[in-house]
């Protein structure tokens, strides 16, 4: 773990602070892009194992909805947004204005790209906070949608960390909707740096990581 | 539900376990990685790995996770399902995953690729030891969970949109 044990309360701090901004923008521009009052938790930021990840998201095998993008630039890593198939659901009625529609019957091209385009304006305000609050280029790949086992979909986001080890570090934040049950989640931010980005982040904040 | 079988043993990302009969063994939600069983079916013994990465050369740390990697898990697998009773010479492997569940216009790195690597690098590594692959179910872009009957011999492989198969 030697990796992980640079981590101090310090840095932890930052990256919480990151995912606190990041999606609290993000959460901004879905409450506007659906009239809609959005809560989120405060970012939960973990050093865990690559099974207890997924069981964030209700185990490896649980289906979901989930954007996925690439972060190029000076800190390169992964972002996913990951929603509940309801949760998705009912996204996408609100989008495409059809109370009626059915995630499971109608699969259709303009359901999906309404899903897709709703994760790219939510990570690209996550993404482009963190880049003015760091002050580094971080670009967004275009986001890739995929509806399946949330094991299959987030180990994507592991390979970059799993050559340094057996954990990885998540920035986690989840949000629901207002008068939705305040005890189910419905929708989570992942950031998922690269090893190398830490350092890059911190750096860029004035902190250093060999301290 | 895969089966109404309670004696399941998991396998975890990057891990690997060894069962017996009646004892099942499964692993969930693979998608660029790749589950492989190595098993003896007369001494109703198996062992599945759920593989990351293709070769333990990308390994950026100095304590290594040998399940993690083709190049280090299957032997390890083989040493452990022939330390539970399977015999030299008898075993045969299944094998099904190595997904590419993110299609990407541009910027395709060697990284995004690791689905077919790893395919790739499992089927290399059950040459070198001779165990003959009787069936896989590799590629696509679905994940997959999939669960081996040490007893039977069969796989069942799951996914979302299929359900489930036998092989």
């Amino acid at each position: 773990m030697s990796y992980f044990e640079r981590m101090s309360a310090v840095h932890m701090d930052i990256l919480k602070e990151i995912g606190n901004i990041g999606a609290g923008h993000a959460a901004t521009a879905l409450s506007q892009l659906l009239n809609k009052r959005i809560e989120m938790t405060i970012p939960d930021v973990r050093i865990i194992s690559f099974d207890e990840m997924m069981d964030i998201v209700g185990g490896a095998d649980n289906v979901v909805a989930a954007v996925f993008l690439r972060i190029e630039g000076d800190a390169p890593g992964n972002m996913f947004f990951v929603l509940s198939l309801e949760q998705a659901e009912r996204f996408i009625r609100q989008m495409i204005g059809d109370e009626q529609f059915k995630l499971e019957q109608d699969c259709s091209e303009l359901s999906l790209s309404a899903l897709q385009e709703l994760g790219n304006i939510l990570a690209g305000s996550y993404l482009s906070s963190l880049s003015d609050f760091t002050n580094l280029n971080l670009y967004p790949s275009v986001p890739a949608l995929s509806i399946d086992m949330i094991g299959a979909i987030l180990s994507y986001g592991l390979i970059e960390m799993s050559r340094v080890g057996d954990h990885v570090i998540v920035v986690d934040t989840a949000i629901h909707e207002e008068h939705q049950p305040n005890d189910r989640v419905n929708g989570h931010f992942f950031l998922l740096p690269d090893p190398e980005s830490f350092r890059i982040i911190f750096q860029s904040l004035g902190v250093e990581h060999d301290e | 539900m895969m089966s109404e079988i309670v004696h399941v043993v998991k396998v975890g990302i990057a891990d690997m376990n060894v069962v017996k009969a009646p004892y099942v063994i499964r692993t969930c939600g693979l998608g660029s990685c790749v589950g492989v069983v190595v098993y003896d079916l007369a001494k109703e013994v198996a062992g599945m790995a759920h593989v990351m990465l293709p070769d333990s050369s990308l390994a950026k740390s100095e304590q290594m996770n040998v399940a993690k990697y083709a190049d280090t898990a299957i032997e390890e697998l083989i040493r452990r399902v022939i330390g539970s009773g399977g015999r030299n010479g008898h075993l045969k492997a299944k094998m099904a995953g190595g997904a590419q569940m993110f299609q990407f216009r541009t910027g395709t790195t060697d990284m995004m690729r690791i689905g077919p690597r790893n395919v790739e690098a499992v089927r290399e590594q059950l040459q070198r030891f001779r165990i003959p692959i009787v069936a896989e179910d590799v590629g696509g872009s679905s994940g997959r969970t999939i669960e081996f009957h040490p007893k039977t011999g069969i796989l069942l492989i799951r996914t979302v949109n299929q359900g489930v198969r036998e092989m």
